[in-house]
């Protein structure tokens, strides 16, 4: 008959209408900023520094070893490498970044700098709403923006970190057997 | 004599526009039109409604991809291939590690073999779950099932998302495996979005698929014939509904695809309706093969730990990997001469090559027909500007 395809096309939709008021699957939407989802554990955005203890420029596990300078597919990461070597968390002298700039307006979020970094010194956060005023450097974040705590990295990440954690602790212990409780970082985090 | 300034050029009447018959008008659809998919343009002339002459142009989003992968490492490229196809990342990292495993003769271990068909059969879900509203937008039902389709794109979309990180550039695959093992929650998860998904796809056909003005903007407009569409080069559904069996995962095998029991939906008339339809069935085999693959999974690596991925050289030669990708025929060609970046890097789009018939397919039909059959050709102009 004609015009059947029509009103059963019609009923569909009054379903999925006065559906949308009872079943919640069928209103997906929320209604942002008001109502957030929670974002999966590795859910990614943008790359930042960890660091332990509380120092964020004493405890910065980057050593400027720029792999990840080099391995950035878009070439948005910027690094000078100190001439002093300063001791690490784990008291061995190491070098340091003195400039570790990332452009995040260039930034594709690919994750390559985190899976090529032997410190476990770099990862992906969470946040996304970042837009900034200005045109320029503004979204040039140097490495007093980047550096965030390993607490933080717990807070977004907290089975990833764990893992990195018991990683780190175990490499640590492997080295120098003499002095693993200090070197845990993850025992007290 | 001067050399004719580009404003004289530009003044110039196009060869198109010469008035053979007197009446011909020239229309330049896009490339800021909303049916157009993208930036993308094509130039009608037209006797009356009926189209006479269709060029495409395309060129917009031109990004020079291939001189970039040329430039950028095995590695470096992997996160380049997402934007090619945007709907189909996870399909576009497979061919691109396809094609490096097959240079470099790398194995996969088997669950990331499994998950790879699990991830390439969502991919097509969803690409062919968003055509569908984008196509029936474009006939004129705007909104409403192109609304119902983006829902359930969205729940894959999430399982995406808290796999790989992101919703659609996820850079997931790597050559030699896939990045990170998804946790038995999540594929959970993965099982019962895919079973849910056949009620979706009942009402979705109840809403238009046997709507009379639907079936009578489609049937018959944009034939295509078989000959024309092999002598073209067409892939995919658009090839398949001409009616000639041609499905890689049939014909190469690639993957774990011979492991998997499913049936390659034909077409008969190469319509924009076959066209149309042929989504929906491949719709239907693909949640067959999810539903083998969710049990036949198995426990292990999703890495094979003898692949460096950094500083990656793999030795000089030549390879072609090519996957049977939601649009067509996803290849890339590459050219290694032993050093860190492909020598040649070359991408065999599916949208690209599907796209070149456009005018054969619209001449004779009225500009809003047009739309309709660009619609049912089912690009996305990252992969065909590149
Ligand atoms: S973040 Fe990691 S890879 Fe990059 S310079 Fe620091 S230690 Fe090296
Ligand atoms: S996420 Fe990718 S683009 Fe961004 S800094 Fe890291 S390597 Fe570079």
């Amino acid at each position: 008959m004609i015009g059947f395809g029509v009103l059963s096309g019609m009923a569909v939709t009054l379903r999925n209408f006065i559906g949308s008021y009872f079943e919640k699957d069928r209103l997906t939407t929320v209604q942002y900023p008001e109502e957030r989802e929670t974002l999966p554990e590795n859910y990614r955005n943008f790359p930042f520094l960890v660091y332990d203890t509380d120092d964020a420029e004493a405890g910065l596990r980057c050593v400027a070893c720029k792999i990840c300078e080099k391995e950035c597919p878009p070439q948005c990461i910027y690094i000078v490498k100190s001439e002093d070597k300063k001791p690490d968390y784990m008291a061995k002298p190491q070098f340091y970044p003195r400039i570790f700039d990332i452009d995040i307006s260039v930034c594709m979020s690919c994750q390559i700098c985190v899976e090529v970094c032997p410190f476990e010194a770099i990862k992906m956060d969470k946040v996304f709403e970042l837009s900034r005023r200005q045109r320029f450097d503004a979204l040039l974040m140097g490495k007093d923006e980047l550096a965030k705590s390993n607490t933080y990295y717990h807070q977004i990440h907290p089975l990833e970190a764990a893992e990195v954690d018991a990683n780190l602790a175990a490499a640590a212990a492997k080295k120098k057997p003499a002095v693993e409780s200090k070197a845990t970082p993850s025992a007290n985090t | 004599m001067s050399a004719t300034s580009f404003y004289e050029l530009e003044q110039a009447p196009p060869p198109m526009t010469s008035r053979i018959e007197g009446e011909l008008l020239e229309v330049s659809l896009g490339p800021q039109h909303p049916s157009t998919h993208g930036v993308f343009r094509m130039n009608a002339a037209l006797d009356g409604e009926i189209v006479v002459k269709l060029k495409p142009v395309f060129g917009y989003l031109h990004r020079n991809h291939e001189k970039i992968g040329e430039n950028a490492s095995y590695l470096g490229s992997m996160p380049y291939t997402d934007r090619l196809d945007y709907f189909c990342s996870m399909t576009n990292n497979w061919a691109y590690a396809l094609s490096v495993e097959k240079l470099a003769g790398l194995e996969v271990p088997e669950r990331a073999e499994y998950l790879r068909v699990i991830l390439a059969e969502l991919t097509r879900l969803q690409n062919h779950a968003s055509l569908l509203g984008f196509l029936l937008s474009d006939m004129g039902a705007w909104g409403t099932p192109l609304m119902y389709a983006f829902r359930e794109r969205e729940k894959i979309l999430d399982l995406f998302e808290s796999l790989s990180g992101s919703r659609m550039m996820c850079d997931y695959m790597r050559f030699g495996g896939c990045r990170v093992d998804p946790s038995p929650e999540w594929l959970q998860r993965a099982k019962k979005i895919v079973e849910a998904f056949p009620k979706f796809l009942d009402e979705f056909e109840k809403l238009l698929i046997k709507n009379e003005i639907l079936i009578a903007r489609t049937q018959g407009v944009g034939r295509l014939s078989a000959e024309l569409a092999i002598n073209a080069g067409i892939t995919g559904p658009m090839l398949r509904a001409c009616g000639v069996n041609y499905d890689l995962r049939k014909v190469d095998g690639y993957g774990f695809y011979p492991r998997f029991k499913f049936r390659v939906p034909l077409g008969d008339h190469g319509d924009t309706y076959d066209r149309l339809m042929m989504r929906a069935l491949e719709m239907r085999e693909s949640l067959g093969i999810l539903k083998q693959a969710f049990e036949q999974i198995p426990a292990g690596p999703v890495m094979n730990p003898k692949v460096k991925i950094r500083a990656f050289k793999p030795p000089a030669g030549e390879a072609y990997g090519r996957i049977e990708g939601p649009k067509g025929e996803l290849g890339f060609y590459l050219i290694s001469d032993g050093s860190a970046n492909p020598y040649r890097y070359r991408v065999r789009p599916p949208s690209f090559i599907n796209l070149t018939i456009l005018e054969d397919l619209c001449l004779g039909h009225t500009v809003a027909d047009v739309m309709v059959i660009l619609g049912s050709v089912d690009i996305v102009m990252g992969e065909v500007d590149r």
